[in-house]
Parts: structure tokens; sequence; C-alpha cells
């Protein structure tokens, strides 16, 4: 075998710290190395023409770039290989930047450990072995997890090129945050004249069927192959009878209902549709108030429907659908502001969240879309917004900034000028943050034509002092103490992410940041892909987002489905696993632990033995781990190829000497 | 003695590719300082990780090994982090009868977004392994037998 290595500098990020030069020269010593050199950009159209060539100057077999990680440019090198006419898998990379370069200092470490890392690379590619990939067909049907601006925009996108689409939501209607807004910012567009329409897009399309107050119950399988199975929460009332009349709500005698659309602001009645422009507009009936199932007695709803449309003994129903790729799209919660004691959030009733206030402020909310102390329903003429309550504070474990505080908290100061022309709002901040298109002239609209009054500093307290509230807090840029006596006060809390994030990551095979947020791919060039082939994301479950950036990354996803599913079928990656028939002695081992199903019992001969099913293996080499008898070989990681690496670290490195 | 201050002892590391691969490349893109110590064998899912290859490796040179995973029930393949602990937990107490010291193994789970906690997961491995010492060398030394039963005793 011929073997080429190539040390890449990547400018200064890897030659500062390590002698690339040193690591070519060493590798020319290597077994069955034909050739080795240095290069300042490995990954660039010359440097791949470099390996082009090389291949073809001398004859290569095989090649080994040392450069970045795998995860970054494995793919790359790869279709380079191929260009130069090689299997792409006759490739290996040795990773010096993230593994060494950026991590240490010291010139001859890093050289030593460079050249060591291109050693085990090169023992590995001695045993690599052409592979090629199988096609198999894929579902051309997409399920979007989560109904708020991002799923739906991403449903539509799709629904619309052409797939079938499968919506779940988790509450009862789809909309998300967006819906219970009133107006959003910088435009002052109505919220839901905006929103409205798409979701009744949602609703009538036929391409999309819409599970609402249904929530994800296990995910199996594969890209282009997944099994999702969607629990349908018992709503006690047939949505396929309901019309939405609303009748039951006016009759219903138990008023004492959460009403979570409206944020707890105001209570609502057992049987119950959230919100005038709820989709699906369909009642459910909440039993921890239904009298007929706390008291055994009422049915008044079951009489006054005009469709018999209630029932009573519903129960959760599990339905199984086949989609092909999977977005997630479930968005965020917001903070519990209660977790700040010296606000006294949830002891004193004019403390209340933005979204609160929102609800209030929407024409469609509890108050009609009037301002009213929730304590003694007066209007309120001195209003202070509390900035960053949840957002940039580390010893809460929420260091990051929600993104979008800054501008609601403006555009909720414009509102209250335009509902109470003689109030006068205060906002203490730590930084105004308003990045986007035409935020920043926003704000200053706000201070300039709106007198909001910006004072910058945390509020250290807040207390009642008669039918009023004293906030106290720092004036920064004056360097004193401030009191300002308010009738009410509006907590602008942050985001964090939703309930529930952690087991739907673990259902979905994708990876979660430490405060819960789902991952992408790559930080900067695969926003909304996951490192799960086939999963992607969209919105605020990867991150604190506005409208427009939901909106985007909606978009984005539903194009990155459009693309996956452009084709009729996909190539499986190569990199599975093999039976040596010789020496399976068909204990089943393998077929037991296999995660995915993709191992199964055959009979050779009269005898039994495991087989692959290649299109359904995900290369993860458990098997080959299991294995008593070494029978089950993952390709590209075989038993052989990972005791070579373990070799060339153990036995030959510690030898090589640059001094 | 910190890691960095004596010689470069012969540590090998196997991480997944998904998880635990990340977090040292995120370790690396934050620049995050580590002993040179370790060098990394990435792995599709520390469940394909065969006992073996800790033994091979203690056995043929290593001062330590460090195998690293998605936390448990973050697999990317769903199950292979539980296969792993149950082997790994297996493998560190047969370890003595082997004649290796357990304390030059270990399993860790580091999430691709924690680079922080492999650079300290990394530091304070080096660490112990350098208060280990080198590993009495089974293939290099004629003394090995003996060796083996000493630490095993």
């Amino acid at each position: 075998m011929k073997i080429g290595v190539f040390v890449c500098h990547c400018g200064s990020n890897i030659a500062g710290t390590v002698d690339t030069a040193k690591v070519a020269e060493a590798a020319r010593q290597m077994p069955e190395v034909a050739f080795a050199t240095d290069t300042m950009y490995a990954c660039s159209e010359p440097g791949q023409a470099g390996v082009v060539q090389a291949v073809k100057e001398h004859g290569l077999d095989g090649v080994v770039v040392a450069s970045c990680t795998p995860r970054m440019h494995e793919l790359t090198f790869r279709r380079t290989l191929e260009r130069a006419g090689l299997n792409r898998y006759m490739f290996e990379m040795a990773n010096i930047r993230e593994h060494v370069s950026w991590i240490g200092k010291d010139m001859q470490a890093n050289t030593r450990k460079a050249t060591d890392l291109v050693g085990i690379a090169v023992e590995k590619l001695r045993r690599d072995k052409p592979l090629t990939a199988k096609k198999f067909d894929i579902c051309k049907r997409v399920m979007v997890i989560g109904g708020g601006v991002a799923g739906i925009q991403a449903a539509l996108d799709m629904a619309e090129g052409g797939l079938e689409v499968v919506l779940v939501e988790r509450s009862a209607t789809i909309g998300g945050k967006m819906a219970k807004l009133d107006k959003t910012f910088p435009t002052v567009d109505c919220s839901s004249c905006i929103l409205g329409p798409k979701m009744v897009d949602v609703s009538q399309h036929p391409n999309i069927t819409l599970y609402a107050y249904s929530e994800v119950e296990s995910v199996s399988g594969f890209v282009g192959n997944f099994d999702v199975k969607v629990r349908r929460k018992a709503r006690y009332v047939n949505w396929e009878a309901c019309t939405g009349c609303g009748l039951c709500m006016e009759k219903c005698p138990s008023k004492k209902a959460k009403d979570d659309f409206n944020e707890q602001i105001g209570t609502t009645t057992a049987i119950n549709i959230p919100s005038p422009q709820a989709i699906p507009k369909k009642a459910k009936i909440d039993p921890e108030f239904c009298r007929q199932f706390t008291k055994g007695k009422c049915g008044v709803c079951a009489k006054i429907c005009p469709s018999g449309a209630i029932e009573y003994d519903q129960q959760d129903e599990v339905v199984g659908e086949k989609v092909g790729a999977i977005i997630a799209a479930t968005g965020f919660d917001l903070f519990d502001y209660t977790r700040y004691g010296e606000y006294g959030g949830g002891r004193y009733p004019d403390v209340i969240t933005s979204i609160q206030y929102e609800r209030m402020l929407s024409a469609s909310g509890p108050t009609g879309g009037h301002i009213k102390r929730p304590s003694d329903s007066k209007e309120p003429k001195s209003i202070v917004f509390v900035q960053c309550v949840g957002s940039r504070d580390k010893s809460i474990g929420r260091p990051y900034c929600s993104g979008f505080c800054c501008m609601y908290t403006a555009k909720q100061a414009i509102l209250t000028k335009d509902h109470i022309p003689d109030s006068q709002s205060y906002v203490f901040y730590m930084d105004i943050r308003a990045p986007g298109k035409n935020y920043d002239e926003f704000t200053r609209r706000g201070m300039e034509e709106y007198g909001t009054q910006y004072i910058r500093g945390r509020v250290s307290m807040i207390y009642p002092q008669g039918d009023k509230y004293i906030v106290r807090g720092a004036d920064t840029l004056l360097g004193t103490q401030v009191e300002v006596e308010a009738d009410l006060v509006v907590l602008a809390v942050g985001a964090e992410s939703s309930k529930g994030s952690p087991e739907l990551a673990e259902k979905l095979r994708i990876s979660y940041d430490a405060y819960g947020f789902f991952m992408e791919s790559h930080p900067k060039l695969k926003p909304v892909e996951t490192n799960t082939a086939g999963v992607y994301l969209a919105g605020s479950c990867q991150g604190p987002k506005d409208i427009p950036s939901s909106v985007g990354q909606g978009s984005a996803a539903a194009a990155k489905v459009l693309s996956l599913f452009s084709r009729s079928q996909l190539e499986s990656d190569p990199q599975v696993s093999m039976v040596d028939i010789k020496r399976c002695i068909g204990c089943g081992k393998c077929i037991a632990t296999c995660p995915f199903g993709a191992i199964e019992a055959i009979d050779f001969r009269g005898q039994p033995k495991a087989q692959v099913i290649e299109t359904v293996c995900q290369g993860c080499g458990i098997c080959t781990a299991t294995c008593p008898q070494g029978a089950i070989q993952l390709q590209h990681f075989t038993d052989n190829q990972i005791l070579a690496e373990v070799n060339a670290l153990c036995q030959q490195a510690l030898e090589v000497n640059f001094e | 003695m910190p890691a960095s201050a004596g010689s470069e002892l012969r540590i090998v590391g196997f991480l997944c590719n998904w998880c635990s691969y990340g977090g040292a490349d995120t370790a690396g893109v934050g620049r995050f300082t580590q002993p040179t110590d370790l060098r990394i064998i990435r792995v599709p899912c520390s469940g394909r990780i065969d006992p073996l290859f800790v033994v091979k490796a203690l056995m043929g040179g290593a001062d330590g090994v460090l195998v690293s995973g998605c936390h448990p029930r973050d697999c990317h393949y769903s199950q292979g982090n539980f296969y792993a602990r149950r082997r790994l937990e297996v493998l560190k107490r047969f370890l003595p009868t082997l004649g290796i010291d357990p304390k030059r193994f270990e399993y860790t789970w580091v999430s691709a977004s924690e680079g922080q906690r492999w650079q300290s997961v990394v530091t304070k491995f080096t660490e112990q392994i350098h208060a280990l010492g080198p590993a009495p060398n089974q293939c290099r030394s004629a003394q090995a037998p003996q060796e083996a039963e000493r630490s095993a005793g």
C-alpha cells in the first residue's frame, strides 16, 4: 500500500504551535508512507488540488490528512479522494488542531503528539478497505414537533413543497408564544393578525395532519425511516364532532379552571376552547376542575352540546406515524419569576410578568385590552418594567442573554402610553440590546416620542407601600440609589428551554446544552441540522430567538428536509457491521443488543447465523464489542484497526525524538 | 505534581464520536489548555469499546486509559453507553486480577457542549496518572510477572 500524508498548517492555527515540517518528515519514516508533505491550507482549493495531484503522481492508495477535527472536514477530504479516483473510505484524519495546537503551547510536546496522531492514522489506514454505499428507499413524510411560529412556518413551507406533514403540538392550540402576544416589535403589527391566517392555513392545508394536545411518546428508526409514536391526550370531547360553537363554555358551571392561554390572569371554564383564535377550534375538558370528574355529577356540557361531542370516558390514544425526517420546534418556556424573592413575584398581586401584561394589552385577553391592576382593577399610572429577570445572571444559572426582552419591554412601554396617555413608564435595564433591523430606532422612539424613562441599573428590591409599590434600584449612570413609586411592576422574564427538552432530545437522539437547549450540528455553518441525520431544529428550542429568526429558521429547516427528500433514495453509510459467517456461532447476542433491530437470524445450511441488514445498521459497533467470537465486525472500525491504533500509540511513538 | 511539570506519560483515550470527541473539539475551539499526554482514538460509540482494547493498551505500554462517552440516556445510538457502562465497570473491578492498578483506568461522560468539563477531566486524569508514575511495562520489562503479582496483591 502507498500512503500519502498531508500535514496542514491551517495558517498559524496549527503551524503556530506544531512544527508541521517535522511531523511530515517523521511521517515519511512510517510504514507504507510513500509521500508526505506539509501544506498551508489542506481544505482550500489548492490544498485539495495538491492531494489529487499527489495521488496521481505517486500512485497513492490512501491518504492521511493531519489538520482539524474530522467532524469538520472528513467529508470534504473524502470527496477530494473520490476526485482523485480513490475510494472515499481510504482516508484517515489526524486531529492536530482541536486536540493539539489549540490546547497546548509547547511546540515540542505538540509536535510529538501530532506525530503520534499521524502515526495512529497511518496504522489505521493500512487496514482500511474500500467501502461502497447501499441505497435505500425513504418515506417522504415529515413530522414537525411544536406548533409555534417556527413549526408553523416549517410545516407550511414543506406542505407547499408537496410533502405530507404531521404537526404535533403539546397544547390544545397551535400558535405558541406568538399567539399570546398583542403586538410585535418593531413594527407594532398585530400579532394574531399576522399569525392567525397562518394558523388557519395549517388547519386547512390538505398536506398537513395536525395533532394538537398530543406529545411524542417514542422515536425509533433512522433518517428516511423514523417510526414515531404520538400520544393523543384525552380531551373528553370528540374533536371530529365538536364544531367549536362554544355553547358548552357558556353553560359550564365550573369557572375556576386554570387559563393557561391567558397566563393565569383570570380563570376559565372546566370545558374550554383556549382562545377565540384557537386552531383547532375545539373544546377540551380539564378534568381537575370538571364537576363530572370531581363530583361525579353535572353533565351540563353533554346535555347542551348540539353535536353530542362530549365523551367523558375518552382515553389517551397512541398513534404511530412513519416519517422520513423530523423537525423539532418545541420553543421555550419563560423564566419562573418567583425565583427572585426580592421582587415579590407571586406574593404581590401587582408584580406580574411581561407575558401576563401582554395578555392584558390584548383585546382578546381577559381584561378586553384594558390595563388593570390585578389587585383592585384600577388603571395604573406609574408602571415600572424590570429587565433581565432570568437573563444574564450567573447566580441563578441563567448567564445568557435571552435576546428579545429589551425589545418587548420597549414595545410594552410604547403600548402602555397608547392605552393610558397620562401614564409614565420606567425601565430598569442593564444594557439595551437591540441589534435587529429597525430595533435600535424603535427603542429610541420609546424614549423620545413616548417618554419612557430608562434607568440603567439593577433593581434590588420591590416592596409595597400603601396601595403602591416601591421599586428600589441603582442608577449606575448617576451613581446613586433610586426609588420609583409604581402602581404596577412588570418583570421582563427571560427565556429558558422548554419543559421536557432533555427527555425529547433523548428520544430524538440529539444533544442539548447545559441549559437544555438543543444543539445544532455546527454553531456557524449548520445552524438547523443536528448530529442525527434527518433531525432538524427550528426556533427557540435551539436558543432564545425573536419572531423573524424563528420564522427564518423554520423555513431553513423546511428547505433542508425538501432537499433531503429531493432524492428518491438515500445512500446508507457503508461503515456498517458485517458477519463472518464461518466464525458466527449463531448465539444471537448481537441480535439482542442491536438498538436498531438491524441484525436478523438466518438459516445458513441448517445452521443459525446472524446477518446484518445493511441499510438499517447505523454503525455504532455495539454488536462488535458484544460478539464473543469476533465474528461481527464494524467496517472501518474493526477490532484489528482499533488495536493497531492502540499498538501504534503504546509502542512506537515514545522513541521518536526531535531533540 | 502538576502534569505539565514532569515528562510526558502515555495516556490513551477512547472517545465516542458524538459526545466526548465533540466535547474535546469544543475544548479545543475554546482554547482550554490541557496537558499533552493524552492521545485520542475515535470510536463511533462508547458501546463499541471492547474491554480488550483497554487491557491491550495497559498491557502494551500505556500508563493510563481514559474512556469517555455520552451521558447516560443521551447516546446517539440510544443505548450504547449503557452497554459501555456495564462492561467498563466490570473491567475496572477486573483490572487488579491482571496486575493493573485500576486507578490507571477511568471512564467518564462528557457531552459535546462540555468543553470545560473535558478540560478538567483530562487535567485531573493526567495528574492522577502522573501521581502513579509510569506503568510497570508488561512488554518491555522482564520483571513483568512479578510486578503483576505485586500490584494484584
